[in-house]
């Protein structure tokens, strides 16, 4: 087995008194592809969002248990979650670019924002993040233009690109494509393979057939429990558990 | 026990008749209403158009080139302007912006950004009682607070009672205006791993400047024409002001001063002055107001 780069020790999480994850152990190796597959509302999402600490923006929320990221514990007061979400950034589910900026500056802003001035270096950064998410060609004359200008394919590789330019090591992928038509999803599928070279994807996902073409692992969740993990392939040709064969049939969910 | 045919073939033509009645006394109502409200509209418009044009009819005669230029002469001297108290209005106005403009903005962001529960709500509630007081009260605020120890009456103090004034609208607005830029924005800024404030600084507040920009603008219009605050703050001068800490004239106190003077040639300028106010005061507004169309047709934030 490989390094394990993230790892969650029973995480917990949830909204006033309702757990959506009921204590979750996962490990994700360095430089894969691990999908997180199950119904609507089987904490899928607060899970993902627990791993760069975004879950506890939201009002009322709570979580407990460990986040390891190198073996270090990223859960808790102590750590700065603006540190970790530096290393772990995100992609959303409906493509969000900075409304206000143009294309160069939705990619740059993070680093921006962060102190650099540089333009050569922000010049730099912005093709090589736009290379990576497979969007230079397509925008690289109108970098001027309104971020929100692009189509729905392009403006989430743009947010892609944008996440890429802060060099995470952790790419969390929350329904990156349930927005998207299937050739905008095909590219983002394509992109996903490219990436893992750089770095770790976690990804969500409602499409079980996106989890089979692009992951080496997948979760299998339900109500908020891990219910199987294993290498994609023998996850859907050779499910251990009953519950996760029935999904993966299509006879529940 | 089973209805006939024809009975119930009765029935349905009771039914038709009531509802044919019902339908003639339902247009006749809707007809008056519809009337009622057609002149209830014309009637709220007559003031405004016809203040409009006593102001413009008496206005127009008063203008000339020294109005714009000279300083207030004795009666009967030529060459009596305003120019002190136009310069004078411009300076209050952004003094009061300086003023008013961040401080309300960073209420707006405390309400939309961080403001939670209890706290929130009794900034929110205070926000709305300010901008209930009446403008005089809050001069004689300023004048209590700044006029009396400093035993001077300012252009700063002035500014200051119009800053405090233009807070309430300000705050609101952008707090609203902020509250319209969806949740998933902040999320991605947080995501990148900034700070919240930088967040909401340079990503929320920046997709939000074209709304703040015009509520500033028509915050400064309501505080342009005020004139009870500035009695007792910025006092009036006959001459060009002698620096911030000194009394200052301005538009709305240079009418109320040739307003209730006995002389007609100061009538004639009062009325002059209350055109150039009107227009900059519309004119601001009508400006600021076709801008945030423009803006906000286009974009989807």
């Amino acid at each position: 087995m490989s390094e394990v780069i993230l790892e969650t020790k029973k995480l917990v999480a949830g909204f006033g008194d309702l757990d959506a994850v009921k204590g979750i152990d996962l490990r994700f190796e360095k430089n894969s592809v691990t999908a997180i597959i199950g119904p609507s509302g089987c904490g899928k999402s607060t899970y993902i969002r627990c791993l760069n600490r975004l879950h506890e923006e939201v009002p009322g929320a709570y979580s407990s248990g460990e986040v390891l990221l190198n073996g270090e514990n990223i859960q808790g007061l102590r750590v700065d979650p603006v540190a970790i979400r530096r290393r772990i950034g995100m992609v959303f589910q409906k493509p969000n670019p900075f409304p206000s900026l143009s294309i160069f500056d939705n990619v740059c802003v993070g680093l921006k924002l962060s102190g650099v001035r540089k333009s050569s270096v922000l010049k730099e950064v912005v093709e090589t993040s736009l290379r990576a998410a497979a969007l230079w060609d397509e925008v690289k004359d109108k970098l001027d233009a309104p971020g929100v200008s692009l189509s729905g394919g392009q403006q989430q590789r743009l947010c892609i690109a944008r996440t890429l330019a802060v060099e995470p090591t952790v790419l969390l992928m929350d329904e990156p494509t349930s927005a998207l038509d299937p050739i905008s999803t095909a590219k983002i599928e394509e992109l996903v393979t490219d990436l893992k070279k750089r770095v770790t994807i976690v990804i969500v996902t409602h499409n079980m057939q996106q989890a089979a073409r692009i992951s080496d692992r997948t979760a299998f969740f339900l109500l908020g429990d891990l219910i199987e993990f294993d290498d994609t392939s023998r996850l859907f040709t050779a499910p251990k558990q009953e519950q996760t064969e029935r999904y993966i049939t299509g006879r529940f969910g | 026990m089973a209805m006939t045919a024809s009975d119930r073939a009765r029935k349905n033509r009771a039914l038709q008749k009531f509802i044919a009645k019902r339908y003639q006394r339902r247009k006749i109502v809707n007809g008056l209403a519809y009337l009622a409200i057609g002149i209830a509209t014309l009637t709220a418009l007559v003031p405004l158009f016809s203040v409009s044009e006593f102001i413009l009819r008496k206005g127009l005669p008063g203008l000339n080139w020294d109005f714009f230029t000279g300083l207030p002469q004795p009666v009967g001297e030529p060459g009596s302007g305003m120019a002190n108290s136009i310069v004078g209005t411009a300076i209050l106005v952004l003094l009061g912006s300086l003023i008013g403009l961040p401080w309300g903005i960073a209420i707006g962001i405390y309400l939309a950004e961080y403001g939670r529960g209890r706290a929130a709500g009794i900034v929110r509630f205070s926000v709305d009682m300010l901008s209930s007081v009446p403008s005089i009260i809050v001069g004689l605020f300023v004048y209590t607070a700044i006029v009396v120890p400093m035993k001077q009456f300012s252009a700063f103090s002035g500014g200051v009672a119009l800053g405090i004034l233009m807070i309430p609208t300000i705050a609101r607005s952008s707090e609203e205006l902020l509250k319209l830029v969806p949740q998933h924005i902040r999320e991605a800024g947080l995501a990148l791993g900034l700070p919240r404030w930088k967040v909401v600084l340079q990503i929320v507040l920046r997709g939000s400047m074209s709304g703040i920009i015009t509520a500033v603008i028509l915050a400064i219009a309501r505080v342009a024409g005020e004139t009870a605050p500035l009695l007792f703050t910025a006092f009036n001068n006959r001459f060009w002001h002698d620096g911030l800490g000194q009394p200052i004239s301005s538009l709305p106190v240079q009418i109320y001063t040739y307003a209730i003077s006995p002389y007609d040639e100061w009538h004639r300028q009062a009325w002059a002055a209350a055109l150039v106010l009107v227009v900059f005061v519309f004119a601001v507004n009508l400006g600021a107001r076709t801008i945030f169309r423009n803006k906000t047709k286009g974009s989807h934030v």
